[in-house]
């Protein structure tokens, strides 16, 4: 009896270490290291991926969000990425033309009603998704709209550029609050070309022609460039906003507060100020006059380009596009699903939820960042340029400035692989 | 006259004492910002951070911040890996450093002073120019290890230590120091009959002590906050140090008691090992004019 009891648990030790040994490894890097509840939704859906197959095993390795592409890129130059990345959505046209990832190989069925923003393509071939999108509004107070006699915007009327500047008069006479809008000038970075390039592109701009991308002649500095820099430095200089000096708390926490009557935020702050401002609402962008537009485009999965096992990277990114995951990242850590499906199980973006307006603002108002390699640099030039113009800088020096630094980067860069 | 005098000296006193006093101040205003910072909730840091309040212990203090942010990161791997990687980088670049300048101190050799004049040059080189060639370069380099002989050393603490044993800055100080002690004591001991190592471990080193200390601070400094070089050769979290580490406390919404409850934490063993060390390194800054 014994030695029928050794030699079955010998057999199913060696069943075990065969069936272990038989998933291939899967190296994974994710930006997410630090924020306990993100960490545990991408780990589950990691281990429910490795305990549902047997073919592939992915190993997770998590990293600092404010370091990570620096971890990547010095990844790639070193040979040591691992199969699975995950990608903000603006830089994974340098990534992909950096001979850093591969296009995805998923059946076309698993990203049908996928937000815009959520997919990523360069070079005509589908290089990244994402699990969830990001969108900015304006935040207000219905009291106020009411009190000053505004009209409430609506995604299908939303502000004219006159009625939101009537809406800041409005705040500014007031005399409440200390600006009448916060635009989050104390954040830097990606903020800048994320949040204001879209008020850019509403006066009819852009960062670089999106018809080329070999040049920003014309857009970065036209008559629309212009009109939007000089509404821009006006907005500073007759103070209706904090410029960049702005004290990150009060970036924070000041609309919460009453410090501001507007603020120009993301959907990831929406959480907290559901709860300190009972009649907050968060309004569409205003038309400039050429649409009212916002930002798209977050953290996405991708595959690497020296990934020896491709299907099983894309197994698993194919297994995690399940509105259950989609739906457990938004209730988790307040970001859009990624499809009306996953939207309709979560607690804040459902029918009636109180983030609702925000899937409608990613689906109707979303425009990505420019897609191309060069965006990286782009962003850089602009977020200065933007910075300065604020302070006081002449505004078409500043913008013919940038497109120099913006087309002197291309050229450095053959082009980034486009045609011109 | 005398009483004149005197009551010069006695302003002069009170003049000098409130100008170290303010000095005090300035410096010690940050540290007790981020302690106090550390015990309060998110809410009340951001409200006191426009009053005397930010650097006073008051309101809703509690020891909240810490149990998160050993909750939020690994921060006793972070601090492990720190000062295992600093503590052996220190030993291995006194020893190494402080045998380069005996050499170039006390033994006769060839190219000698052009070999410490390019050491010396390197002091003008950014790491961050030397960087990217350095990464490219020990992600190939072999070593020999339990499975035998294998191919890059990323992810490693080897590849945190080595590259930074050997440096021009600790070289030079020894070589200064070095060059000031009395040439007598070696030859006496050459005379005796001692060998060039005898004199360097039983002649120089003993009298190094305030050089060994300042040479020990500075490197144990430049260690400890590395950011950049393990940012881009460890991508594993169970050899990360506490200065990577810290980026896990920047989120959408910062928890800026957690970031001040991380650094008081991490800042514990530099204190200690100033501590530990000060009157050396006093003494040393007194003799070369060498600061940190």
């Amino acid at each position: 009896m014994a030695r029928k009891t050794l030699l079955l648990t010998t057999a199913l030790g060696l069943g075990w270490a065969a069936s272990a040994q038989a998933q291939t490894e899967i190296g994974m890097w994710y930006h997410g290291a630090g924020n306990e509840v993100e960490s545990a939704i991408i780990t589950r859906i990691v281990d429910d991926f490795n305990a549902g197959q047997s073919d592939w095993m992915v190993t997770l390795e998590s990293f600092p969000q404010n370091s990570y592409n620096d971890s990547v890129v010095a990844g790639a130059l070193a040979g040591n990425l691992p199969c699975i990345l995950d990608v903000d959505g603006p830089v994974m046209p340098n990534w992909a033309w950096s001979g850093y990832m591969q296009p995805l190989a998923i059946d076309a069925s698993l990203i049908e009603g996928y937000l815009p923003g959520t997919l990523g393509y360069w070079d005509g071939e589908l290089y990244s998704v994402g699990l969830w999108d990001a969108a900015v509004a304006l935040y207000a107070r219905q009291s106020d709209l009411d009190a000053w006699g505004l009209r409430t915007p609506t995604l299908a009327e939303p502000w004219t550029q006159e009625e939101f500047m009537a809406a800041l008069d409005a705040a500014r006479a007031d005399g409440r609050y200390e600006y009448a809008l916060d635009l989050g000038m104390a954040w830097t970075g990606e903020w800048y070309p994320y949040a204001f390039s879209p008020f850019l592109q509403s006066f009819g701009g852009d960062i670089i022609d999106r018809e080329t991308y070999t040049s920003a002649d014309g857009v970065l500095n036209g008559d629309a460039a212009l009109a939007f820099g000089e509404w821009w430095q006006m907005l500073f200089a007759e103070g209706y906003a904090p410029g960049t000096s702005q004290d990150p708390a009060d970036r924070d926490s000041g609309f919460n507060e009453g410090k501001y009557a507007f603020a120009w935020n993301g959907n990831w702050a929406a959480v907290p100020t559901l709860g300190a401002v009972e009649d907050v609402v968060f309004l569409p962008a205003p038309d400039f006059g050429n649409g009212p537009t916002i930002g798209a485009g977050s953290w996405q999965f991708g595959v690497s380009a020296t990934c020896e096992t491709p299907e099983g990277a894309n197994a698993f990114i194919a297994h995690a596009l399940q509105d259950e995951y989609l739906a457990a990242f938004s209730d988790g850590i307040g970001l859009i699903p990624s499809t009306p499906g996953a939207a309709a199980m979560t607690e804040n973006y459902a029918e009636g939820g109180p983030l609702e307006v925000f899937f409608g603002l990613s689906a109707e108002q979303a425009l990505v960042r420019p897609v191309t390699p060069g965006y990286v640099v782009a962003a850089q030039v602009f977020e200065a340029a933007l910075a300065n113009i604020a302070n006081g800088a002449d505004v078409a020096d500043e913008l013919d400035a940038a497109v120099d630094a913006i087309e002197a980067d291309i050229e450095r860069n053959q082009g980034y692989g486009h045609d011109g | 006259m005398a009483m004149v005098s005197a009551e010069n000296r006695g302003l002069r006193l009170a003049v000098r004492y409130a100008v170290l006093t303010l000095v005090a101040i300035i410096f010690i205003f940050p540290l007790l910002f981020m302690v106090m910072s550390s015990l309060k909730p998110q809410a009340q840091l951001l409200a006191d951070t426009s009053s005397l309040r930010a650097f006073l212990p008051v309101g809703d203090i509690s020891l909240q911040n810490y149990t998160d942010a050993f909750r939020r990161a690994p921060v006793v791997t972070f601090m492990i890996n720190s000062v295992l990687v600093t503590g052996i980088t220190v030993l291995l670049s006194l020893a190494v450093c402080s045998l380069a300048a005996f050499s170039f101190a006390f033994l006769e050799w060839k190219g000698r002073g052009v070999i410490l004049s390019v050491i010396l040059a390197t002091l003008i080189i950014p790491f961050e120019t030397i960087a990217i060639p350095l990464l490219l370069m020990v992600s190939q380099l072999p070593w020999i290890g339990w499975n035998g002989l294998e191919f890059g050393w990323l992810n490693t603490y080897r590849v945190q230590i080595i590259p930074w044993v050997a440096d021009g800055l600790t070289i030079f100080l020894f070589v200064q120091y070095f060059r000031d002690l009395p040439r007598e004591l070696i030859e006496a001991a050459r005379v005796e009959g001692a060998t060039w190592f005898q004199v360097y471990w039983r002649v120089v080193m003993p009298l190094a002590g305030p050089v060994i200390a300042t040479a020990a601070i500075l490197k144990f400094l430049v260690m400890y906050n590395q950011y950049l070089w393990p940012l881009i050769v460890v991508q594993q979290e169970s050899v990360r140090p506490v200065m990577v580490g810290l980026g896990y406390f920047f989120q959408l919404n910062t928890a800026w008691g957690e970031v001040m409850a991380y650094l008081t934490v991490i800042t514990l063993p530099v204190l200690a090992f100033y501590l530990v060390l000060q009157r050396a390194f006093i003494a040393s800054i007194a003799s070369t004019g060498v600061k940190g």
